[in-house]
């Protein structure tokens, strides 16, 4: 088997890694992340970056309607 | 991996005080009393009675309680109870939870929504993020405590049900739930922990009695749709709910946590979870939904029910908590003793 690590990169979101990583930032910082599959910010909204936080989702307001016109959210997160 | 501290004992908590017909029947049944007669169908399907009755029936699948044989779990009229206050829990939440139209794509756009974050929500962590107080912010998560004591585990009921790669990619969410190895992880225990910073009771079951319907309706759900095979579809998409929403209601509530001067300890909780959650999503949308269905297309509606009725039990949990805390009453049936240790917490 061919144990090239694998790299996913999502249609809308995040870049996905397996497994433990060290992510090396431009100022030369190392932030580990020991996740199972860790989730790398590319949109840069991220305010943790270089960890995806999910900023990267559409938003709306409270007319529920957004440019596109798709989707309504739920009204509370369950959370 | 070993913990770095001992083991808690594992005390079983004490039965809670019956609500009503079915929940003093289920309990006298409990204590070894002869059995009682009760009838769910007439009592209100999201009332008070009948979620703590059927809290009870579950809870012996979990951790029982003290004084109660083990064996009561799979007792045959505590069972044929169970089953039939089930059958009114599911058949309200089926009619307020519209249906979907049966296809995969109803069932992929259902989750799309999800996914979707309102500029100005108006949910408890909303509201907490903004201006809430923290007696509230306390009560929230003694609300909470009823699942996040048993994180994952009426999730993991579904794992035998599943094969191939929806399988293995719910296996690798519930591992990062409990740890991924490490019990100082278990993020029943981070719960734990933030519950102590908040100078909150970290006993198993301990908010039983002062928890009201909406927030047991809630658990039920999830054990519901874990016990029951048949509803793996509903399961998968309530466990896709919980995932899929919890990053960013994490984040407001360790803005709210901040703002309102926690100790760290206490906003470590939902500080993992914005990261955590955030892999999750994507484990749970693409890794269990997609090969979920495309195994098991007839799934689709199921999954659409487990969403769309989290969603339902939800939003019933959010309007009651913001109700009482709009009229400065408590949202728990029995309010919480104060925290004069921590700042700003008298009422």
């Amino acid at each position: 088997m061919d144990d090239a690590r694998e790299v996913v990169i999502t249609a809308d979101g995040p870049v996905l890694i397996t497994g433990p990583v060290e992510v090396v930032l431009p100022d030369g910082r190392r932030v580990r992340s020991d996740r199972p599959v860790t989730a790398l910010c590319v949109c840069r909204r991220s305010r943790r970056a270089p960890f995806c936080d999910t900023s990267h989702r559409r938003k709306v307001r409270d007319t529920g309607q957004d440019e596109e016109n798709r989707a309504q959210p739920h009204r509370t997160a369950a959370r | 991996m070993l913990s770095r501290t001992a083991p808690p004992r594992v005390d079983p908590p004490p039965l809670p005080h019956a609500r009503g017909p079915l929940s003093a029947a289920v309990l006298g049944a409990l204590r070894g009393e002869p059995a009682l007669r009760a009838d769910p169908a007439g009592a209100d399907p999201y009332g008070d009675d009948l979620q703590l009755a059927l809290y009870c029936c579950y809870e012996l699948h979990y951790r029982g309680f003290a004084d109660v044989p083990d064996d009561c779990e799979w007792e045959p009229g505590l069972l044929a109870l169970r089953r039939e206050i089930e059958r009114v829990f599911e058949r309200a939440l089926r009619a307020d939870a519209a249906p979907g139209d049966g296809t995969v794509e109803c069932a992929m756009r259902e989750l799309d929504t999800l996914l979707v974050e309102p500029v100005e929500g108006t949910g408890p962590s909303w509201h907490l993020r903004r201006d809430g107080e923290l007696w509230q912010l306390r009560e929230y998560v003694a609300h909470r405590s009823l699942y996040h004591l048993k994180e994952a585990d009426p999730q993991a009921w579904v794992i035998a049900r599943l094969d191939g790669p929806a399988k293995a990619a719910l296996v690798t969410v519930e591992h990062d739930e409990y740890g991924a190895g490490d019990p100082d992880r278990m993020h029943a225990r981070l719960f734990a922990d933030m519950m102590a910073a908040l100078e909150l009771s970290t006993a198993y079951g301990g908010y039983l009695d002062a928890a009201p319907a909406a927030t047991l309706a809630e658990v039920n759900f999830m054990s519901l749709c874990g016990l029951h095979r048949r509803l793996r579809g509903a399961l998968v998409g309530q466990f896709a709910t919980v995932e899929l929403t919890s990053s960013p209601g994490s984040e407001r509530l360790v803005r709210a946590m901040r703002r309102l001067g926690c100790p760290e300890q206490a906003v470590a909780f939902y500080d993992e979870h914005v990261e955590a959650d955030a892999v999750h999503e994507q484990v749970v949308r693409h890794g269990v939904i997609a090969p979920l269905l495309a195994a098991e297309p007839a799934l689709a509606d199921d999954i659409v029910f487990g969403v769309r009725g989290s969603g339902f039990l939800g939003d019933r949990f959010g309007d009651l908590v913001l109700d009482a805390w709009a009229g400065g009453r408590p949202s728990l049936r029995t309010p919480l003793p104060d925290a004069p240790e921590l700042v700003g917490s008298t009422r």
